[in-house]
Parts: C-alpha cells; sequence; structure tokens
C-alpha cells in the first residue's frame, strides 16, 4: 500500500512542478493546489497506513489508525483552503489590472538602474 | 441579456432551507461524529452561494443584510474568548470543559465548551468565504 | 498565571479583532492599536522578568500531557525576540500614523499587522514543530494582506512572486515534518530531541536537517534561495517595508537556530559546516547586492541579506562566543533595521525618490535627519559603543575558537562593506549640491522623525547598556547550547 502511495504522491508533485512552471496564472494555482494534496497524502502515508479501526478510545480495540497525521492534515488542508482563496482573489486582481494572465510579461523591475 | 432562469429559481427557494438545515445538522453532528464547524460553514457559504447564483447580488444582500466582515470579527471573538476563558480559572489556555446537563425537550445532553469554539468557526467560514465571493463577484 | 506567556500572542490578536468592527474609523483604528501594543508590551516585560527569575516558563494547551499537546515554551531567547518584535512594530505603527495614506489605514491595515504580530510571536515561543508551521501561516497570511494592501499595479505584480514562493516553501515545511514525524513520531520539540538521540539514525536525519535549512532558508533568505527578496520588499509603502525587514526574515533565523541548536546536534560537520558556508556565501552576495544598485531600498533590502548571513554564521560555530554573539547581533539588527528603515522612509518622503542621484544637500535643510542616519549607519556597521559591535566581536571570537579563520575574515571586510555603502547613502544624499526638494509639511515631517529618533536611541542605549544585558544574553545561549535545559522544562513531570 505504501507503494502505490508513493507513486501516486510522486505523480502528484510532477504535475504540480509542471503546473507552476507553466505560466498561465490559473495553472500555477491549479499546481499549487496538487503540491498542497500531494504534501497532505505524505503526511497520512508518513504517520503509517495500518490500523482499520477509528482512533477511538473503546474496549478491544488494538490496531487503531494513527490520529495525529489526520489532525495535522485536517489543519494543513484549511490553511491551504485559505491561501488557495486568497490567491484566487489576488490573481483575479492582477489580471484585471495588468491585462494579462501571462507570468512572462509580468517579470522585471522597471524602476532599477 | 437576460436569462429567464425560472425553474433554478424556484428550486433555489426551498433547495437553499433543505441546505442550510442540512448544514445546521451537520454542525451538531460534529459533536461526536464527523462534521463540526467548518463543515458547516462551508455548507451554508454552499447555501448562500446558490442564492447568489440563482439571484443576482443585490437581491441577496438585501435578503440577508449582514456585512460579513462583522460575522468573521464575531467568530473570531467567540472562537478566542471560549478558549481564553480559561485564563479566568487559571487552567492552560484551550482547555474544554464538559458535563452532561438536562435540558427541557432533549433530555440528558452532553454540553461542551469546544462547542462554542466550533460556532467561532462556523462564523469565521461564512464570514470569511462569503466576503471573498462578493469582492470577486461585485465587479465585472 | 500559567498562562502568561500566552499574554504577548493573545493581546495582540485580541485588539486586531476588535479593530475589525470600526475599519472605517481611523481615530478609533489610531488608538486602540497603540493601547494593544503598551498592553502587550508590558506583559511581555512582565514574562521577561518572570523567565529571568523562574527559569523557562512552559503551558501544554488544553491540559495535555507535554508530548502529546501542543507546548508553548518561553526561553529567554524567545521572550526577548518577542518584546524586540512589540517594540518595533510599536514605533512603525506610530509611524504609519502620517506615514501612510487614510486609504490604507481604513483597509485593515492596523488589524492586519496586529494578526502578523500573532504570528510572528506565535513562532517565537511555540515548542511544537507543526504549530510553527501554522503561526508561520498566519504570520504569512497577514504579510499578504500587508504587501498588496493598496493593490498598486507593482504591488500586484510582485505579491504574486511573494505569495508563490512562501505557497511553495509553506508546502516544503509540511512535507520536511512529514518525513520528520515518519522518522521519530512526535511533533513535540522537545520530545523530537530527545527521539532523535534515542533512535540514532544519522543518515535520514541529516537529510531532514538539510531539508529543514532550505524550508526556514527561502523565509530567511539565506544564500541560493533570497532571490525573492530585493523584488517583493521593495512594492510596499516604507512603514510595511520595515516590519518586514525587522522582523520576517528575523522568524526564520530563529528557527534556523532553534532547529540547529535543539535537534541537528548529531553530526555538527555536516550541517553546520553547510550552514557555515552558506551563511559566508550569502554575506558575499548581500555585499555585491548593496554595493551595486543606487537605489536607496535596494541597498538597505541586500543589507538585511547580509544581517542574516552574519546570525547564521555565529549559530554555525555552535560555542559560547559565537552563539551569545549571534543572539546580540540579532537583537540588535531587529532594532536598528527598523531604524534605519524609518529613516530612509524620511529621505524618500522629503525628496520624493529613492534614487540616490537624484538627490543632495539634505544637510543644510534637514541636518537632524543626517546626524541620526549617520549614527544608525554607524550603529549597523558595528562601529563602538553602538550596538552591532559588541555582537559582530563575539561572533569573530567564536569564529576564531571554532577554526573558521577564513570566514571571519570575510565577515570582517563584510562590516567594511556594510559601512561603505550606507555611508555612500550619507554623501549622496545629505552632501553635495541641494536639489530642489518637492513641497512637504514641515509638522509631518517632524511627527515621522519622532518614532525613527526614539528606535534610534533606543539601539544607542542597547549598545551602551551592553554590560546590564549580558546575564539575559548568558541565559539564552545557554539554552541554546544546552539543550538538556529545553527539553526538561517541557517534559518535566
Amino acid at each position: 500500500m505504501e507503494f502505490v502511495m508513493a507513486i501516486i504522491i510522486g505523480i502528484l508533485f510532477m504535475a504540480a512542478v509542471y503546473l507552476i512552471l507553466s505560466r498561465s496564472l490559473l495553472r500555477i494555482i491549479l499546481g499549487t493546489g496538487l503540491l498542497s494534496h500531494g504534501a497532505h497524502l505524505l503526511i497520512l502515508t508518513m504517520g503509517g497506513l495500518g490500523g482499520t479501526s477509528p482512533p477511538v478510545l473503546a474496549d478491544g480495540v488494538t490496531d487503531y489508525a494513527d490520529p495525529l497525521p489526520q489532525a495535522l492534515i485536517l489543519t494543513a488542508i484549511v490553511i491551504s483552503f485559505g491561501v488557495t482563496a486568497f490567491m484566487l482573489v489576488l490573481f483575479y486582481r492582477t489580471y484585471g489590472e495588468h491585462k494579462t494572465d501571462n507570468m512572462s510579461l509580468m517579470k522585471g523591475n522597471d524602476e532599477h538602474d | 441579456m437576460k436569462t429567464n432562469d425560472v425553474i433554478l429559481q424556484t428550486a433555489t427557494k426551498v433547495v437553499f432551507f433543505i441546505i442550510f438545515l442540512f448544514s445546521i445538522h451537520i454542525f451538531f453532528a460534529g459533536h461526536f461524529t464527523p462534521g463540526g464547524g467548518f463543515v458547516g460553514g462551508l455548507l451554508t457559504t454552499g447555501a448562500i452561494v446558490l442564492l447568489l447564483l440563482a439571484f443576482d447580488l443585490k437581491t441577496v444582500q438585501n435578503a440577508l443584510p449582514f456585512n460579513f466582515m462583522i460575522v468573521t470579527a464575531i467568530g473570531l471573538l467567540l472562537a478566542l474568548g471560549t478558549a481564553a476563558s480559561s485564563l479566568l480559572f487559571n487552567i492552560p489556555f484551550f482547555t474544554h470543559a464538559f458535563d452532561d446537563v438536562y435540558l427541557p425537550l432533549f433530555g440528558v445532553s452532553a454540553l461542551h465548551t469546544a462547542m462554542a469554539f466550533d460556532a467561532g468557526v462556523y462564523l469565521v467560514v461564512v464570514g470569511s468565504t462569503i466576503t471573498m465571493i462578493q469582492t470577486i463577484g461585485g465587479d465585472s | 498565571m500559567i498562562n502568561l506567556l500566552l499574554l504577548p500572542i493573545i493581546l495582540p490578536f485580541f485588539f486586531g479583532i476588535i479593530l475589525l468592527f470600526f475599519p472605517k474609523q481611523i481615530k478609533v483604528q489610531r488608538t486602540l492599536v497603540t493601547v494593544g501594543l503598551i498592553v502587550s508590551f508590558i506583559s511581555a516585560l512582565i514574562l521577561m522578568a518572570k523567565v529571568k527569575s523562574d527559569g523557562i516558563q512552559t503551558v501544554t494547551l488544553g491540559s495535555w500531557p507535554a508530548p502529546f499537546g501542543i507546548t508553548m515554551v518561553s526561553d529567554m531567547l524567545s521572550v526577548l525576540l518577542v518584546t524586540t518584535t512589540i517594540v518595533i512594530t510599536f514605533f512603525v505603527v506610530v509611524y504609519s500614523f502620517t506615514g501612510i495614506d487614510e486609504e490604507r489605514e481604513k483597509f485593515y491595515y492596523y488589524p492586519a499587522i496586529l494578526f502578523m504580530i500573532t504570528g510572528v510571536n506565535g513562532a517565537f515561543t511555540t515548542g511544537d514543530i507543526f504549530n510553527m508551521f501554522v503561526f508561520f501561516e498566519v504570520l504569512l497570511i497577514a504579510s499578504y494582506v500587508l504587501i498588496v494592501l493598496g493593490g498598486e499595479k507593482k504591488q500586484l505584480r510582485e505579491s504574486i512572486k511573494y505569495v508563490l514562493v512562501n505557497v511553495i516553501s509553506s508546502a516544503l515545511f509540511v512535507i520536511t515534518i512529514a518525513l520528520l514525524y515518519s522518522v521519530v513520531g512526535t511533533v513535540n520539540m522537545a520530545d523530537i530531541a530527545l527521539k532523535i538521540t534515542d533512535i540514532g539514525q544519522p543518515g535520514i536525519i541529516t537529510v531532514i536537517a538539510v531539508l529543514f535549512l532550505l524550508v526556514f532558508g527561502i523565509k530567511g533568505a539565506i544564500f541560493p534561495l533570497y532571490f525573492w527578496l530585493p523584488g517583493s520588499y521593495a512594492a510596499p509603502p516604507m512603514p510595511v517595508l520595515t516590519l518586514f525587514g525587522a522582523l520576517l526574515t528575523k522568524v526564520g533565523v530563529y528557527a534556523i537556530t532553534r532547529t540547529y541548536t535543539l535537534f541537528f546536534v548529531h553530526d555538527t560537520a555536516m550541517t553546520h559546516g553547510l550552514l557555515s558556508i552558506l551563511a559566508i556565501l550569502t554575506i558575499i552576495a548581500g555585499c555585491i547586492g548593496a554595493l551595486a544598485y543606487f537605489d536607496l531600498k535596494q541597498i538597505m533590502i541586500y543589507n538585511i541579506v547580509i544581517a542574516v548571513g552574519v546570525i547564521l554564521f555565529g549559530v554555525a560555530q555552535m560555542n559560547d562566543a559565537g552563539m551569545s554573539g549571534a543572539i546580540f547581533y540579532l537583537i540588535h539588527d531587529m532594532l536598528i533595521k527598523g531604524a534605519l528603515f524609518l529613516l530612509i522612509g524620511i529621505i524618500i518622503a522629503v525628496t520624493g525618490t529613492s534614487n540616490l542621484r537624484k538627490m543632495g544637500g539634505l544637510m543644510k535643510t534637514h541636518a537632524g535627519l543626517g546626524w541620526m542616519y549617520l549614527i544608525a549607519a554607524f550603529g549597523l556597521a558595528g562601529i563602538p559603543p553602538l550596538s552591532g559591535f559588541i555582537g559582530k566581536m563575539l561572533i569573530i571570537q567564536g569564529a576564531f575558537e571554532a577554526g573558521n579563520v577564513w570566514g571571519s575574515i570575510i565577515m570582517l571586510v563584510s562590516s567594511l562593506i556594510v559601512l561603505l555603502s550606507v555611508i555612500r547613502i550619507f554623501i549622496y544624499a545629505f552632501w553635495g549640491e541641494p536639489v530642489a526638494l518637492p513641497k512637504t509639511r514641515r509638522r509631518s515631517y517632524r511627527s515621522l522623525m519622532m518614532p525613527a529618533v526614539v528606535l534610534v536611541l533606543i539601539s544607542v542605549a542597547y549598545g551602551v547598556g551592553t554590560e546590564w544585558l549580558i546575564p539575559y544574553m548568558t541565559d539564552a545561549s545557554d539554552v541554546l547550547l544546552n539543550p538538556s535545559i529545553y527539553i526538561d522544562a517541557v517534559l518535566k513531570e
């Protein structure tokens, strides 16, 4: 199972890097989304995939899942949700001001000498 | 161009309340089972976004005359206040108190201070997401 | 009062929330933000006295026992940094009363500053590596708001790069924490330190150490990763730049210091050697940048990069002199960068440009500004008895003790280059033929000067009063050099 997860996480990171390196703003946002998904899956895998019961204290349950990665992922998901929403607004505004969504037209610092 | 979306508008008038009620249900379900303030808040936001899609921004603002930034602030204050009430009792921050209380109609219910915190989260999520959507939706 | 160490985090947050209710009433905003910062400052002072007398303070949120709950730990280093943060923010806020336009003040400028302080203080205080990530995000999201506030074309363009770089580094942070968790099975920093020595897996731990260096290096702007800093920091208005320059990179530096003294001490030849080399390269790259530009903001921004290199070079020595020198220099640099950025903000406000070639002769009209700038510039370069001297001297002493002769020589040369770069500003802006100045009101000039002057005076006092500060600095460096003090304080039960 860990092997499959490793491949899935690798594919997610690969796609994320490809999208972040592209020029369109929208693709970049999708890329950061995939990057955080990959990171979250990595936490889940790194916590160990064993454990079939929910991590609730009950009699006779010995094989329970590790609750900490789940708590960490939940926090990380909320944060990446907020940041992604902020980025969408920011990129939309930038698109409105600059009339382009092409990153290569937005480089440079015009007033340095 | 004026589109005629009678079906959407009629359906929304009913569906909005169903989603809203379901979000309240999810919010209280978070007590012992999956759910809670964050998911409930997102569902409520979903219901309001449906209203925004079916009607226009102005109608929705008249129907829900809140400043959603204030809603966010109230939510934050509620969450922080719940956590900080432990300052008064000189116990570690975020320590939560709970007890089984007899309530009329409900019978014996477990009441947690965590729920007040969750209500704060709910308000923050609704307030901030709607503010964002209104900001983008405002111009076009 | 066991929650005392949380007050410098909670109070700014509370006042920030209250400010959200009245965005349009500027008077209320200004009063409340001042009150909030003063109250937080008092709580930080009480906390400092408490830490001085009773040792490290800890509280575990939600009453969970130590390795399971989130622990907040306040040792001397973190309480010193928290106090300095609040002081600088206070003066920046006072400067903002005239230094920033009303449009921004009405658009949640002060709440964003207070939320950023919440994040910064939280990151300094936390004893849990994942909680540190959360506080990093709090301060980053507030800084996104501050950098984009106003929505000028240039700001939007630069904030995209800033946000993107930080989002990627945050994802890397999560990935690194995941890897660390898989090895040690805990996220409590004291517990991690114990487990790392127990499991004896130096190879993978070294890899994680380098990954952490990468993550915090992006935030703290060390050598190959500082590329985003000059462009992004030049975009926002001056008070925001002051806050960023004085505080944000220092959080990254603090995180490197904490992790590299607490966890990654098993293979110092590799990890600290790498840190030392990168610090020297950071100094060199910063020096080149500081000399290359004729733009006030850019020169000062590259000076941030140099300071990061100097502090980390001190940390990398891992001995008594180097560590206390690094702490001295860290706090000195926060104060003096705050003062210098405010001063060049005034120069820019007076002359209406940030290009050195278009300035001149300010000494005739603004002598007080010139003298203040000169004192601050000497302080930055480390001329005794001003505040930069003692820190640099201790760092160099530490480097000689550790046998890093070349590194110390480069650092000494860099002091000269720092002096050259800031004196060049003085020569171009204050000497020479006076140029026609745009009309500015004398009153607003005076109210801008006040916070800057007080901050310069504080930094002078910090340099002259070194003798009285030594016990505090020794306390701070003791904890860093003997992690067992920290571990015992957290896991005492």
